[in-house]
């Protein structure tokens, strides 16, 4: 069980068929400070690369898309009172839902936590 | 990315890098965004201390002749005859359909007009001031100046330590007064709706005085970010974005900036369109605008009625770091600008109430004397 990563900087963590989705700490850094977080709705279906949630910073809005298909079976309630979650904590409680995942190959292609390190280095080049 | 090598620099530019700006082009410019305190903090800053904005990205000219103030009223609504020297006002150029070309502030000087003018539309401007004022006037753009601001509570009291005079300054007044020992432009005004000033200063000595304006302790930089958070807190204008070449000063909500005789006398471009504005009402108005819950609303969302038919559109918004809350302006029928009136919001495809709200959204905190 470990993160991986989008080059969109998302990041999923997978256990069991259940993936939890978030953005990387990297990604919160270049959004700034997040005031709004819109989650999906839980029971909704989505496929692969289709909007997941929209983070709101002060400047602009970003789309958030799910690098899964599957169905959304939770999402995270407390950043609707504490959106800077997502800056605070990116990694773990600023999440934004867990999708119960119909095809576990959509992870295969994701890259490991070294593997997105160097991605991210070559970004900031 | 690649427009960085046509982009423009300020004369602060190695400062901005030094203090760890997040630069971005804007207007032609690489200009601050943001520095590492981040736009809310930044935003904060300079509602409770003080912040320092470069703005030398925006034009400075200078309009000179026989009589400027009567000669330019030829190309904008500003009574600038009735200012003496050492006062500004805030005008716009119209083109003749009575629409807006920019918004700029015209300072009265002994001898002549110092005008300041956005960023993107200088060049326009300087040429459509040259054009039109020319063999009555002679317009000159200050190349070898920079512009800084300095706003908030603060402000007054640190830009004193450095030149006394300005301590006494009455908002929307014009002094030059030495800070620091150089010769300086100071205006009492801004784009945040608090106390603070505008300062130009030459090229050379600029960096100097900004840092030591840093080095105080209540004064931190500020970027483009909180600059734009804190007019939309004011309920000031951002042209391109609430005003353009088809709003009218009247629809826009400017009225206050034509004086009677202007109103009356006319001799503008558009002045018959806008005379017209005045008597008829205009069709739509500009209003202030609070979404229901936490959701921003940016600008282009449509705005409905509450049976869902298009009715405007937003043309300013985002979120209020001293409310807490998303805020927004835009254009909306003159039968729904009424404050209290409800309107729905268009964002992503999902219909979310809203309601018509008095404007300024933070209460403007000028120094009148």
């Amino acid at each position: 069980m470990s993160y991986k990563f989008t080059e969109d900087h998302e990041w999923v963590l997978l256990e069991g068929d259940v993936a939890t989705i978030g953005i990387s700490d990297y990604a919160q850094g270049q959004l700034g400070d997040v005031v709004y977080v819109e989650v999906p709705t839980v029971g909704d279906e989505i496929t692969k690369g289709d909007e997941l949630a929209v983070v709101e910073s002060v400047k602009a809005a970003s789309e958030v898309y799910s690098p899964v298909s599957g169905e959304i079976i939770d999402v995270n309630g407390e950043l609707e009172g504490a959106p800077t979650m997502v800056n605070e904590d990116a990694m773990e409680g600023g999440w934004f839902a867990k999708i119960r995942v119909t095809n576990s190959a959509d992870l295969a292609d994701l890259m490991d936590e070294a593997a997105y390190k160097t991605y991210i280095e070559g970004l900031d080049e | 990315m690649s427009e960085t090598s046509s982009t423009k620099k300020t004369v602060l530019y190695n400062l901005h890098v030094e203090l760890g700006a997040k630069m971005v082009p804007f207007a032609g410019y690489d200009m601050p965004v943001q520095y590492p305190d981040g736009i809310l903090n930044e935003h904060l800053q300079t509602r409770q201390s003080a912040g320092l904005f470069d703005v030398s990205h925006m034009g400075q000219v200078v309009i000179s002749g026989e009589n400027p103030a009567e000669i330019i009223e030829t190309l904008i609504p500003g009574d600038i005859q009735a200012l003496s020297a050492g006062e500004m006002r805030y005008s716009f150029l119209t083109n003749n359909q009575g629409g807006i070309l920019d918004d700029l502030i015209v300072t009265r000087r002994e001898n002549d007009l110092f005008v300041v003018v956005n960023a993107a539309c200088k060049e326009q401007d300087i040429a459509l001031l040259a054009d039109g004022l020319a063999g009555k006037a002679e317009v000159t753009e200050l190349t070898d100046r920079a512009l800084v601001a300095l706003q908030g509570p603060k402000a007054a009291e640190v830009l004193a330590r450095y030149g006394p005079e300005v301590a006494t300054m009455s908002f929307m007044n014009y002094r030059e007064v030495e800070i620091d020992g150089v010769p300086c432009f100071v205006t009492r005004s801004g784009y945040t709706g608090e106390d603070g000033f505008e300062i130009s200063i030459p090229n050379g000595e600029a960096e100097a005085i900004c840092r030591k304006l840093l080095s105080e302790s209540e004064v931190k930089p500020i970027g483009l970010g909180a600059r734009d958070s804190l007019r939309l807190e004011a309920g000031l204008c951002l042209y391109g974005h609430d005003l353009n070449e088809t709003t009218t000063p009247i629809s826009a909500g400017l009225i206050w900036a034509i004086s009677k005789r202007r109103r009356e006398g006319g001799g503008f471009p558009g002045a018959d369109v806008i005379q017209a504005d005045i008597a008829n009402k205009p069709a739509m108005k500009r209003v202030g605008i609070l979404p229901e819950g936490r959701a921003p609303a940016r600008e282009h969302t449509v705005i409905t009625d509450e049976a869902g038919n298009a009715i405007g559109e937003i043309t300013s918004g985002g979120f209020s770091p001293s409310l807490g809350i998303p805020i927004a302006m835009g254009y909306v029928p003159l039968d729904f600008s009424a404050v209290g009136t409800k309107i729905n919001l268009l964002v992503r495809g999902k219909s979310r109430p809203a309601v018509v709200a008095k404007m300024p959204f933070v209460e403007q905190r000028y120094y009148r004397g």
